[in-house]
């Protein structure tokens, strides 16, 4: 694959800055860098699949008390950062194309609403947790409090330590991302990113809406299921 | 008795199966590995370099070959598998007629229950020719019952039951190792397994009763609970009735069938609100951290003694006049294995 | 004979220098001497040879702790050592070599060196992340250091629930910790390999051109980033439970610690193959190169990688026969572990077939290929015992046990790894160790390994338990056996250190191509320049294709 690559990108331009030694163009650069970011996203499924697979082993053991734990999310609040976090995508994926079209400060502005948007998303999560730690819903160190129906005392600390160990980590994911924002906002900055160089942003994009996706699987397993019905006794 | 340094005592029924197996592999690894060294050592020697630029000849490969080395070893690898599980179906299936002992580990010591009430700590006494059915679990972290000489072993786990079975065929002393790693005496939770005559052992058994029965220790503590309170002989209590309940297959609140086991008395005891049965209000107090391991074994054994469904154990009173319901400790001679 | 460089006649092919081969002039070893030039290199030559002092490091630490747990066997009695310091010392042999030597062992020194060069390229597709998967390492490691440092880990290298998140009062957080960081490090170098060796192949170089080590390692690289994820994420769940108390895992709360038991072995059985499919490829490249010919069955070995890769990654439960699983999933993984026997067999009658008509050298990376594939197929061999539930039970938990893994691991991998190490030292340094050292050596390791594990077959199948400090004194005559060999194998591992490095200076000059072996790594300088090759490669030759030569000995 390398020899048609390489010759067609080495007439459309010589040498740019940004391509280091041991490529023969930055097509084929870029394609291994993004051949390089999806591996990683593999990774990371098998990364959340991990813990998704201990919150479907114990919520096929315990389906009334998870249904009873998720009524103690924030519905309203999930469905908002879930919101937010689409519209991040979306912003997120102008910014690649203002990148590829080489608009500059577009760009910029799209990476600085993105980064925006995931900060709210942060914020909500924080208020969250609060939620979490004024009523006692967080199992471990502080005193676990499940007085509504005590029979799941026991089986709904595993919900919310599943529920804590899964949102956690997204949220250190997004922290990683917002961190990437901005690198990438001083790479638009200082014009390392131009209309050939520009797969970082579309790397960088590709990290961001995996994150998103991730939330996308969570609201739904984490608040949603077991919400309908009569599950409740 | 004599014993060889180099191979274990084989004391129970499936001990002479499970080694002639492991004498198939033993031969069959052999006969692979020699086949290999011969065929390597052979082509060391015939083709070695006799000059230093000369080269092999270039061949590609067979596919015949390639097929015959792929199919030959998953014929053999399929064999090895069915005469594998054969053994293993025998290793989970007890007989239908056990002694049942129950078994407690706990950091670093082996605590064991027969059904009259005896009990011992680090030995184990059972019967020659008895199929004898251990139920297992754990007060702290994962352990593992293990007797080489009976070619048996299971992982004690905290939380759940497990079980494992043998039946022993000589009389002796055996090793009984704890297999799971358990923490700093991990090597010091050994014990013996005594396997003596029948005769020997209902004499021993006994000995040292002052307690009673496991199912007489538990009504004693069914009724220190109150439970009987709730769980009445009829149906007027708020809780089900527990005579004839044990072996039976119930309707859950949500629909769901659940027989009656040891793994279900016990859920139900330390966290009643899990599964309750369909027509009953989650009323029950979860025991959970109250009663002890032992406690529940012996309310478990206290059900179990109300009767079963269906009636599959003879309920006859051993000597000493035990509870109803318990094993009984010495049937006529049988062939209760295999 | 067998130092002396082949040199030569072997005309179809380019450069070989003819005789009295000199250093060449700019190579990476002397391309900056300082400090920096190698703690800031992109280069993947200098970060395998920065693996390869770091790994080596760990291997003999984790050495020293079997040399301790060796000893204190010796005698029934736990007279040596105090119970907690010999859980300790076990743990931490098992800890280090796994996640800190095994793992990365040939992917990282052997693999980082040579898959860029087979390749024909410049180097990997990533060399920061590369580098980066170095520092990584080493502050994993530290971790484990530290761990050791502040009271050392008790919980065995498996990290068993609720021992490990409740009972346990040792350093798992920081263990757990090292091994959680080790463990992007591993991810790194599989992502790194995977796009190297599908975007970076020189023209003309397809799949089915490429070096059986490249494949075994591409096999590699898909368990380290499908696996180690798995790990990672089970490592953070039990470092939760314990710094939080969260009760994922506890029976007490309805958690359950068999679910950490999957979570361990769907990582942890895919990584022996992370181990020995490297190996596996050490050891393709070995017969080829000592016989001259191509490999028997190529694309069956190269297929045979992917079959472990895969199929190994649905086995796991075979670790767990007697954890109280049901009997149906017992078959199943049974059945499944008996698959992975396929791939691993046709493998090594494919090595046998090699040999047939081949041009064999007797030189010493032929002693460990033989060393290898006769160990390889004891431990594979015993691995049916294993898989066969039946007999499972009775072996699973006792030194039966230890003897295979260690049969697999140590007579694999290790086997593979010195082995690799040898044939390349040339390639890596530009110079020849000496020869007869090398054999002696490698008939100690095979020797003294044999005596440390043959034993322990036949004290698993006694039923003498695994990770016991004290044992009953019939057990002891074994033990003394096994730990004869073990001081054999010490001494057997610490030879190669030496004459190695004395070949650094005094070994003679090896050349581009001291074996008269083909591919593309043979086709530059000892050592390699910076950027590998004056100009890129343009393959248009199969792979192992010799040029037809004096076929004296063939009918």
């Amino acid at each position: 694959m390398s020899p048609d690559t390489s010759a067609a990108a080495e007439s459309h331009r010589g040498h740019h800055p940004a391509l280091v030694h041991h490529f023969d163009s930055l097509a084929e650069q870029h394609e291994a860098a993004s051949l390089g970011m999806w591996t990683f996203l593999v990774t990371e499924v098998l990364f959340f699949g991990g813990a998704l697979m201990a919150y479907s082993v114990y919520r096929s053991w315990y389906p009334e008390a998870f249904a009873s734990a998720s009524h103690h999310l924030d519905i309203t609040l999930g469905a908002f950062n879930t919101a937010v976090l689409i519209f991040s995508s979306l912003t997120m994926a102008l910014a690649v194309h203002a990148a590829q079209l080489g608009q500059i400060p577009k760009l910029k502005l799209f990476l600085i609403l993105t980064m925006a948007l995931g900060a709210t998303f942060l914020v909500v999560k924080g208020f969250e947790y609060h939620e979490k730690y004024v009523e006692g819903h967080i199992p471990g160190l502080f005193p676990f409090n499940y007085q509504e129906e005590p029979q799941f005392f026991a089986h709904a600390q595993i919900f919310f330590s599943i529920y804590f160990v899964l949102t956690g980590l997204h949220a250190l994911h997004m922290l990683v991302g917002l961190g990437i924002m901005v690198w990438m906002y001083v790479w638009a900055h200082n014009g390392t990113i131009d209309r050939d160089y520009n797969s970082p942003i579309e790397i960088a994009g590709l990290y961001w809406h995996f994150v998103d996706i991730v939330w996308i699987f969570l609201f739904p397993l984490l608040y949603l299921i077991g919400r309908h019905g009569t599950t409740a006794h | 008795m004599w014993t060889s340094p180099l191979f274990p005592e084989a004391a129970s029924t499936i001990a002479p199966r499970v080694d002639a197996f492991y004498f198939f592999l033993v031969s069959l690894t052999a006969f692979m590995s020699i086949l290999i060294a011969v065929a390597f050592f052979y082509f060391f020697v015939k083709y070695r370099r006799r000059s230093p630029d000369e080269v092999g000849v270039h061949i590609e490969g067979g596919m015949a070959l390639e097929i015959a080395w792929s199919v030959i070893p998953l014929i053999i690898v399929m064999v090895i598998f069915g005469w594998s599980t054969s053994l293993f179906l025998t290793y989970t299936r007890p007989p239908a007629e056990t002694l049942n002992i129950y078994v407690v580990g706990k950091q670093w010591m082996w605590k064991f229950q027969h059904l009259n009430g005896h009990r011992e700590i680090n030995e184990l006494h059972v019967p020659v020719g008895r199929a004898v059915k251990l139920i297992m679990t754990s007060e702290d972290v994962i352990h593992d019952v293990f007797v080489p000489a009976f070619r048996v072993k299971a992982d004690v786990l905290p939380g759940r039951y497990t079980q494992l079975w043998f039946n022993a065929t000589k009389a002796g002393r055996y090793h009984l190792f704890c297999a799971e790693y358990c923490g700093t005496k991990h090597s010091g939770m050994i014990g013996e397994v005594i396997v003596q005559e029948p005769a020997e052992f209902e004499a021993w058994l006994l000995t040292g009763r002052a307690e009673g029965s496991l199912a007489s220790a538990g009504g004693k503590l069914f009724q220190d609970l109150a439970c009987h309170t709730c769980h009445r002989p009829d149906q007027t209590g708020r809780g089900p009735v527990l005579p004839g309940l044990f072996g039976r297959t119930i309707t859950l609140q949500n629909g769901a069938r659940q027989v009656v086991d040891e793994a279900y008395l016990r859920e139900s005891i330390l966290r009643p609100a899990e599964k309750v049965t369909q027509g009953f209000q989650p009323v029950m107090p979860a025991y959970q951290g109250l009663i002890t391991e032992e406690g529940v074994l012996q309310l478990i054994e206290y059900v179990k003694s109300l009767g079963t469904e269906p009636q599959t154990q003879p309920v006859r009173p051993a000597s000493g006049g035990p509870a109803p319901g318990e094993t009984p400790p010495l049937p006529p001679k049988s062939e209760v294995n295999r | 004979m067998s130092a002396t460089p082949a040199q030569s006649t072997l005309s179809a092919k380019p450069t070989l220098p003819a005789i009295s081969p000199v250093m060449p002039e700019h190579h990476y070893l002397n391309n900056g001497y300082g400090l920096k030039s190698w703690l800031l290199t992109r280069d993947h030559k200098r970060i395998a040879i920065l693996y390869l002092l770091s790994v080596s490091f760990f291997f003999l630490l984790g050495g020293l702790f079997a040399v301790v747990v060796r000893l204190e066997l010796a005698t029934p009695a736990g007279d040596l050592l105090t119970s907690d310091n010999y859980n300790k010392s076990f743990t931490m042999h098992g800890v280090l070599m796994v996640f800190f030597f095994l793992i990365p062992a040939i992917p990282a020194t052997l693999g980082n060196f040579l898959i860029p060069l087979m390749v024909g390229a410049k180097d990997l597709a990533f060399p920061k992340i590369n580098l980066l998967s170095w520092y990584i390492y080493m502050l994993g490691a530290s971790f484990g250091s530290w761990a050791i440092l502040t009271g050392g880990l008790d919980t065995g290298w498996t990290f068993y629930t609720p021992f490990s998140t409740v009972a346990s009062t040792s350093a798992v957080v920081p263990a757990a910790l090292g091994v959680f960081i080790s463990g992007f490090s591993s991810i790194l170098t599989g992502l790194n390999f995977i796009v190297t060796i599908h975007r970076m192949r020189a023209p003309g170089l397809t799949w089915f051109r490429l070096p059986l080590f490249v494949w075994a390692h591409y096999a590699t690289s898909l368990i380290m980033i499908l696996g180690t994820p798995v790990i990672a994420i089970t490592i953070v769940l039990v470092a939760a439970e314990r710094v939080f108390s969260f009760g994922i895992f506890d029976p007490k709360r309805g958690g359950d610690p068999v679910l950490f038991q999957h979570l361990f072995w769907f990582y942890s059985h895919p990584a022996v193959y992370i181990m020995v499919l490297p190996a596996m490829g050490v050891i393709s490249e070995l017969v080829a190169g000592s016989c001259r010919k191509s490999v028997f069955g190529y694309h069956f070995v190269a297929f045979s990688s992917l079959a472990i890769a895969i199929i190994g990654f649905f086995v796991w439960g075979h670790h767990m026969f007697v954890a109280g699983q049901s009997v149906y999933a017992a078959l199943i993984f049974s059945i499944l572990s008996f698959l992975v026997a396929i791939p691993s067999a046709v493998k090594v009658f494919n090595w046998t077939a090699t040999m047939y008509k081949g041009s064999v050298t007797h030189a010493t990376p032929m002693w460990y290929a033989m060393g290898f594939i006769g160990l390889f197929t004891i431990g594979g061999l015993t691995g049916l015992f294993l898989a066969a539930v039946g007999l499972d039970i009775h072996v699973t938990d006792t030194y039966f046990i230890v003897a295979h893994f260690h049969y697999v691991m140590v007579g694999g991998t290790i086997m593979g790894y010195l082995g690799g190490l040898h044939y390349w030292w040339p390639k890596m340094t530009g110079k020849l160790y000496n020869e007869n050292a090398a054999k002696v050596a490698a008939a100690l390791i095979f020797f003294g390994f044999n005596l440390t594990f043959f034993p322990q077959f036949v004290l698993g199948y006694l039923g003498m338990p695994r990770r016991y400090h004290a044992y009953p004194p019939e057990f002891q005559m074994l033990n003394v056996l096994s730990s004869a060999g073990a001081s054999i194998l010490a001494v057997g591992y610490i030879f190669p250190i030496i004459y190695l490095l004395y070949s650094l200076k005094n070994g003679r000059i090896a050349g581009a191509n001291p074996w008269g072996a083909v591919g593309l790594e043979w086709r530059t300088s000892s050592p390699p320049p910076t950027f590998n090759f004056e100009k890129t490669p343009s393959v248009t030759w199969e792979a192992y294709e010799y040029p037809e030569g004096v076929e004296s000995h063939v009918a």
